[in-house]
């Protein structure tokens, strides 16, 4: 037929078209080109629709060529690269971390000190990617990378940094093993092992749990780390783990895990998952008749109010544990918290305030750091600084590096009540 | 007692889960001898047409469920025209459509992210009945009955297409020998077409109906079934309808039952470890009918 023609060359536009904007793509606000008509114009507008939509991200990328770090006296530029799961399973948080982190650019920059310039580019949740956008930033004039989102794509792509000796600020990375990797590598999220004690304390305070079950994403780093930071204190306070359960991140039905886990009887249920599935999984439980009576607890992944949105009535009840939560009384927390719903009109969470608080310590690090436009030197003049951080005013509270280049700051509990995050008690 | 009941009913709904994923795929394959890795992609998109039906035009689920299984025939057909029609006409190996269906998955994927991008949807609540109609301990959502009716019914229907219509003796004659059938007067390129058509239809019921019942839609929601559904056209043999059926239950029941007794760990492990053992025992599949062509 002779559309058939047209429909090979077009598709292979729609191929290059999207391809460009492959990765940080936004939802459209265009009525979307419905897909059912396979008449020629409706082939014709998909493509042309999609290249037209390409156009925009691509000329954006080209106009975001970063300038030199100028070394002229004066007002001093940072490159500072971002790398955020904007798609993909850590979605959840990617998103909300870069809207922190632009916000923090703009408060920043303009309240003087050195101009930052952030460019945040996605990771798509995969290692490959991760790994191809770090190598960018490295090769690159940026002087410092934040992220990546998760902790299992951070065990990857941070190495490369550390043998270049580019310095990487995590701002959501909770899993063991990750500030190991050498002194180049930062964090400002607290690790599972530093808020499972915490948060296994309130809980068991609370309502005394005899038996414990697990269930954990077990393609995920983070969600491992806490697993075992739990089985940890139900070893030390003796209470009995009744069953441990796995899955993958993709997986949607858990029924099968839950049923067993039911049949256990236990008085608890600790699930570290990425917001999807732990939400999936929370829903099906309640489903399966698994009572309100045996508590949820949560790893870091089940810190997004996305829980709450997916899983509904569901989600009520769950505690985690946090470094971050929105009724802070801390002065700069209430403004970061006014100041992002006014900006982006959502509400912060956690992970948005770590991204903001890690945008403010690289820029009180590059205060106190030497920077001569000289990049090699200017990133371990950065890491230097970044080590001597000692209680700087952040969002999170007074914020230091451990001497492992963790976070410093106790952490807190929450509870979801009324589909909203409120301090556990 | 009621643990092991409650597997059950798990096992039934994601059986017939698997199997109406897989019995598109198991079509185009029998009727055509090659992979159509776009399925996935097709049964995303099917998912993302009854959730735009539902939220932007208002229409109740069933007309939605409807009409997405039209407009997911519809995107067979495109797909049949620009990936395969093409490559049929110039004599192309087995392995050149599976290729350009792989190409045709990522376009179809890359197209939904940039539409809609990495975020999960979800029906607005109230789209789906949902209630607990299951006693003595199981609990069992009459969603999930529904669902399980409808791939039933689909399932059965495609059957009897198949066997007892003129259309589905003309696929059957295609599936056998398209020079022959060509030569008996069957219009073979419409016949492809109509394949696609329907195999597609299915994929696309298949993802409303896992959308609705996971109640997440997201462009990357084919991933996770794509490679069960091969394992599953695989262990029943490919191109055989009661095959896939038969295996996508099977399937069900190994991993589920390998989670109760076993450990959620070697879930995967012991589900694909069947896969080797069935072709160890059976090369073709269970029900499958001939020795696979080379490529």
């Amino acid at each position: 037929m002779r559309f058939s023609r047209f429909l090979a060359p077009l598709t292979t536009l729609a191929v290059l078209g999207l391809a460009a904007c492959g990765g940080g793509a936004a939802p459209a606000s265009s009525a979307p080109a419905s897909p059912t008509a396979a008449s020629p114009a409706a082939a014709a507008s998909k493509p042309a629709a999609a290249a037209s939509a390409s156009a925009k991200p691509a000329a954006s990328g080209a106009a975001s060529a970063k300038p030199a770090a100028s070394g002229a006296a004066g007002a001093k530029t940072a490159n500072i690269g971002a790398a955020f799961s904007l798609t993909g399973p850590g979605s959840p948080y990617g998103p909300v971390q870069k809207n922190a982190v632009l916000l923090a650019q703009d408060d920043l920059n303009k309240a003087g000190g050195v101009t930052l310039n952030i460019d945040v580019q996605d990771d798509a949740s995969a290692k490959e990617q991760g790994i191809n956008v770090f190598q960018s930033f490295i090769k690159g004039n940026d002087v410092a990378i934040m992220g990546p989102t998760l902790s299992g794509l951070a065990l990857a792509t941070d190495p490369l940094a550390q043998d270049a000796k580019t310095p990487v600020l995590g701002v959501s990375n909770t899993a063991g093993g990750i500030t190991t990797i050498g002194d180049y590598i930062f964090r400002d999220s607290l690790a599972e092992e530093q808020v499972v004690p915490a948060m296994v304390k309130a809980v068991v305070d609370k309502y005394n749990p005899k038996k414990v079950a697990i269930m954990y994403a077990n393609d995920q780093p983070f969600a491992k780390s806490g697993a075992d930071a739990v089985k940890k204190e139900m070893d030390d306070r003796k209470i009995q783990v009744t069953d441990t359960e796995t899955f993958a991140s993709n997986d949607k039905d858990f029924s099968a895990q839950l049923t067993k886990i039911k049949g256990t009887n236990p008085d608890a249920i600790f699930i570290s998952a990425l917001a999807d599935a732990g939400a999936n999984i929370v829903a099906q439980a309640r489903k399966l008749g698994i009572p309100d009576s045996v508590h949820i607890i949560g790893g870091n992944g089940m810190n997004s109010p996305q829980i709450a949105k997916i899983a509904g009535p569901a989600a009520e009840g769950i505690i985690v544990g946090a470094a971050w939560i929105d009724s802070s009384p801390n002065p700069q927390s209430q403004a970061f918290v006014k100041a992002y719903k006014a900006k982006y009109n959502l509400d912060p969470d956690q992970f948005a305030a770590q991204a903001y608080a890690g945008v403010q310590i690289l820029s009180d690090a590059l205060k106190r750091a030497n920077l001569s436009g000289d990049t090699a030197k200017d990133r371990t003049a950065l890491r230097d600084a970044l080590a001597q951080t000692k209680n700087v005013d952040t969002v999170l509270g007074k914020f230091s590096f451990t001497s492992g280049r963790d976070a410093d700051h106790p952490p807190v509990v929450q509870v979801i009540k009324d589909g909203k995050f409120v301090l556990f008690s | 007692m009621s643990i092991f009941l409650q597997q059950v009913v798990n096992t039934l709904f994601q059986g017939s889960i698997y199997a109406l994923f897989a019995l598109g795929y198991t079509l185009v394959f029998g009727v055509l001898d090659i992979l159509n890795l776009a399925h996935s992609a097709v049964f995303m998109w099917g998912a993302f047409m009854a959730l735009l039906l539902v939220t932007k035009l208002g229409l109740n689920i069933v007309l939605a469920f409807v009409l997405a299984m039209i407009g997911s025939g519809l995107l067979g057909i495109l797909l049949d025209r620009v990936a395969f029609a093409p490559l049929r006409k110039r004599g192309a190996s087995n392995l050149a459509p599976l290729i350009s269906s792989i190409a045709m998955a990522i376009i179809f994927q890359s197209a939904a992210l940039g539409l809609f991008g990495g975020l999960v949807y979800r029906f607005p609540p109230g789209t789906a009945p949902s209630a607990d109609i299951g006693a003595g301990g199981v609990h069992v959502d009459v969603l999930q009955v529904i669902i399980f009716a409808v791939a039933v019914v689909l399932m059965v229907a495609l059957q009897l297409l198949l066997q007892r219509t003129r259309l589905g003796k003309s696929i059957r004659a295609v599936a056998e020998n398209q020079k022959a059938a060509r030569l008996l007067g069957i219009h073979v390129e419409r016949v492809i077409a109509i394949t696609f058509c329907i195999s597609s239809a299915l994929g696309g019921a298949a993802g409303v109906l896992v959308g609705l019942s996971l109640n997440a839609i997201a462009p990357d929601m084919g991933q996770a079934i794509e490679l069960k559904g091969l394992a599953v056209i695989i262990i029943g043999g490919m191109g055989s309808i009661p095959g896939a059926v038969i295996a996508g239950f099977l399937l069900a029941a190994t991993e589920v039952f390998t989670i109760s007794f076993i450990s959620s760990t070697v879930r995967d492990a012991i589900a694909f470890g069947l896969l080797f053992l069935v072709l160890l025992i059976w090369p073709s599949g269970i029900l499958g009918r001939r020795a696979l062509r080379e490529a």
